[in-house]
């Protein structure tokens, strides 16, 4: 259940990210360690209190400790405004645009799902590269997306059970086991 | 309410001017414009638990900030270029309790002796306002000895033969060195350079009530999870023990008000917004090479001098792919590092003649590898390509690199100062940055960045490349001009002669005796080495001179070393 796109946003969000990094044998690819649910909690992030912008410390729990990873930061007036102002954009409201108005970027991926339509979601795959090969600058802002929502903590909603990091070889946060002298020198 | 002192930034800088303050018996009040996540909010005598080994809150989410919507920089290369050519991040230094220092990977040399008096050894370059320093090493050795000790400082002496003369050893031994480093260094002493390891603000072993690194490898722009790093949080937990320390983050210093050749306080915006003034006896002014001229002009504290001579170092990065993988994820970032590019030879003398220069310095070369899997996944292309890519991982697992830190020299034009039009989110002038190299810069990076790359083909690499930051043509493969460097030095010389240098010898602001600077803007070379001991060394050594007190001899801050 997305938390902030509409359903069908979501299902061509899902469609995008299969295309940016499609699976390949048993390594998942996007749209199997949830990418799009971490772009749509990062468009959603002041649905909830606090917001999903800074995940807790120290630990994850993932290699010892506490899992605190999921205590997400309150933020401060400032980075609030900040946040906000990435996210829904200036609106007119004139304390965030001190330098000029900005394009949220829930604006920016409504608009660039809708120019893709729900349709994108059946054609075939070469006809899906083309489209996303015609809006450049929407893929550019995705895969961004996609790259942390693949190798992200989980937290943040992508990288699903860790499966973006086992599916490189890669171990996640590490503290407070860390690495061994021997781990760190040897080949 | 008047103090002794107020202290402007909490990086490494004003964290050493306070510890030396508070120990002298002073009042000080810090302000620092980022938010704490260094030391507890309940008992500041005590680390936080913020820190964490995530990827999207410290590289991609600007949790140590500054954020670049709310506190933008301009950049230029120079004035051909209009007003400015680039708004974001420019030399983005934490802004945070601790500063630069949580984020740093730490490595943390001192200079050398000739570092201080280049211009009467080597003699003038064209165009650069070469000049001696107003101290000498011997001046500066025993508050190096006090920083190494006070930050916790992991080193081995006499690995380094270039290295200055030191009065006693390292606090700590070396801690590991990294797999690839292993390799590189055998390479480049095979081909006769004299790699070593690495001097590390990072504990190698227990010390002073902290623990051992345990090699977690999100190191560099992380910060500590367990606090094993030499960043400000010995110096800081040391001074808010005292009891006569506040400190106030979320709090920018908007303006140093003077008067009749004196500071007599600051005014300041706190986290509510509202605008508020405090009197103070003294000012220490430690915000960094890029916001501490700033806030002199937004002062109107308006020696011509102030902001220019800015130095970055001029960063040479060769890189090589090696067969193996290297894991570089593990351990610190660097872990050897080699200077001869610093001492020359007569290859390098040979290419500054042919390049029509009188003489030629690289800097300091670290040894390091790749680590994060985002920043790896963000420069592979998207498509049937990127998961093979990422499982083979050349760019992460395989990339060896070498990252000279090469000496700058202080060129009037390189410079910080108030960008015309673009404004913070507190409707204060943003500081615009215009810099690029000279042929110096360039001569130095094309003739050891060919060197490096023999060397990681020694290593066995079987592709190099070399590029440069700040991006140029000259030197191929560069791609922006804006330097990415850490590193940001220069922008308020010290001298004996107000018309030639912004502060004294002790960091005085020549013209207002009871204003200190206490970070790297005072340096009058960049040399080829990391500005942060250095700084540490002189911000104390400056406190010292404005509390009337010799420096204290200790051992770790905390006593159980
Ligand atoms: C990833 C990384 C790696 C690095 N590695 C190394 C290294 O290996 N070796 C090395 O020597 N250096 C390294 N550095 C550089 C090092 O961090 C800096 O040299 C050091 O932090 C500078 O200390 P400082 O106290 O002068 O300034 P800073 O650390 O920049 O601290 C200044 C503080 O002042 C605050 N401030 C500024 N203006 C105001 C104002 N008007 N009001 C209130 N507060 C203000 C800022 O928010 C900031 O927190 C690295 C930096 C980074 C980011
Ligand atoms: S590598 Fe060591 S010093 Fe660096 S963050 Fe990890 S534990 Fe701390």
């Amino acid at each position: 259940m997305p938390v902030w796109l509409t359903d069908q946003e979501y299902r061509v969000l899902e469609s995008v990210c299969a295309r940016l990094v499609p699976a390949i044998g048993a390594r998942p690819g996007a749209r199997e360690v949830g990418a799009a649910d971490y772009i749509d909690r990062l468009l959603g992030a002041f649905l909830f209190d606090p917001p999903l912008i800074w995940a807790g410390g120290p630990t994850s729990g993932r290699a010892g400790g506490e899992a605190a990873f999921g205590r997400f930061h309150r933020l401060t007036r400032l980075d609030e405004l900040a946040w906000r102002t990435r996210i829904e954009g200036s609106r007119g409201i004139p304390e965030r645009e001190f330098n000029g108005p900005v394009a949220g970027l829930q604006q920016r991926y409504r608009e660039g799902l809708a120019e893709l339509g729900p349709g994108f979601c059946d054609l075939p795959p070469e006809e899906q590269d083309a489209a996303l090969r015609g809006l450049p600058e929407l893929v550019d802002l995705v895969y961004g997306h996609v790259c942390e929502g693949m190798y992200g903590a989980p937290e943040y909603g992508g990288n699903r059970d860790g499966a973006g990091w086992a599916g490189i070889g890669f171990a996640g946060d590490v503290q407070p086991r860390g690495w061994t002298d021997a781990e760190v020198s040897g080949p | 309410m008047t103090v002794d002192a107020v202290v402007i930034g909490s990086g490494p800088g004003g964290s050493a001017a306070a510890d030396v303050l508070t120990r002298a018996g002073w009042s000080v009040v810090i302000f620092e414009k980022g938010r704490n996540h260094l030391l507890d909010p309940g008992d500041p005598t005590r680390p936080a638990a913020d820190y964490s080994n995530d990827e999207i809150k410290f590289m991609h989410r600007h949790f140590l900030g500054p954020d670049p919507f709310l506190e933008p920089r301009t950049f230029r290369t120079g004035p051909e270029e209009g007003e400015r050519s680039h708004v974001g991040e420019v030399n983005s230094i934490p802004s945070t309790v601790g500063g630069g220092g949580t984020h740093a990977d730490g490595k943390v040399p001192r200079f050398r002796e000739d570092d201080f008096r280049l211009l009467s050894t080597l003699g003038p370059q064209p165009e650069a306002a070469g000049a001696d320093w107003p101290i000498a090493y011997e001046d500066l050795e025993p508050y190096y000895a006090e920083a190494e000790r006070a930050v916790g400082v992991a080193g081995e002496a006499g690995a380094n033969p270039y290295a200055a003369w030191r009065s006693g050893p390292y606090p700590m031994p070396p801690g590991p060195p990294m797999y690839g480093a292993t390799l590189s260094a055998a390479a480049a002493e095979k081909l006769g350079l004299h790699p070593y390891p690495a001097p590390t603000a990072a504990n190698s072993v227990p010390y002073d009530g902290r623990p051992a690194c345990n090699n977690c490898g999100y190191c560099s722009f992380f910060g500590c999870p367990i606090h094993a790093k030499g960043d400000p949080v010995a110096l800081l937990t040391r001074v808010m023990a005292t009891g006569r320390a506040e400190l106030r983050p979320e709090t920018f210093v908007s303006r140093i008000r003077t008067s009749g050749g004196r500071a007599t306080g600051v005014d300041f915006i706190g986290p509510d917004g509202v605008e508020r003034s405090m009197g103070a006896r003294h000012v220490v002014v430690a915000g960094g090479a890029v916001e501490t001229p700033r806030l002199l002009l937004l002062s109107g504290i308006e020696h011509p001098l102030v902001g220019r001579h800015l130095m970055v170092h001029f960063q040479t990065i060769a890189v090589g792919m090696m067969a193996q993988r290297l894991h570089s994820q593990r351990g610190r970032a660097v872990t050897h590092v080699h200077d001869d590019a610093i001492v020359g030879d007569e290859a390098s003398r040979r290419a500054a003649r042919e390049a029509g220069l009188p003489w030629m310095r690289g800097g300091m070369v670290e040894h390091g590898g790749a680590s994060l899997p985002i920043v790896e996944a963000k420069i592979y292309p998207w498509g049937e390509a990127h998961q093979a890519l990422m499982a083979d991982s050349p760019l992460r697992e395989r990339l060896w690199a070498f990252i000279m830190q090469g000496e700058d020299l202080p060129y009037p034009d390189n410079r910080v100062d108030l960008d015309p039009a673009v404004r913070d989110v507190r409707g204060f002038p943003v500081a615009r940055v215009t810099y690029r190299g000279r042929r110096h810069e360039l001569a130095a990076s094309a003739h050891h960045g060919e060197r490096l790359q023999a060397v990681l083909r020694e290593m066995g690499a079987g592709w190099t490349a070399v590029t440069t930051s700040p991006g140029t043509r000259h030197v191929g493969g560069g791609t922006t001009p804006v330097p990415e460097s850490r590193h940001v030095i220069g922008t308020t010389r010290m001298g004996t002669d107000p018309a030639t240098s912004v502060v004294d010898s002790w960091g005085r602001v020549h013209g207002l005796e009871n204003v200190v600077v206490a970070d790297s803007s005072v340096f009058v070379t960049a040399s080829g080495y990391g500005p942060t001991l250095t700084l540490v060394a002189l911000a104390a050594r400056a406190a010292a001179g404005l509390a009337g007190t010799t420096l204290p001899v200790v051992g770790p801050v905390n006593g159980s070393g």
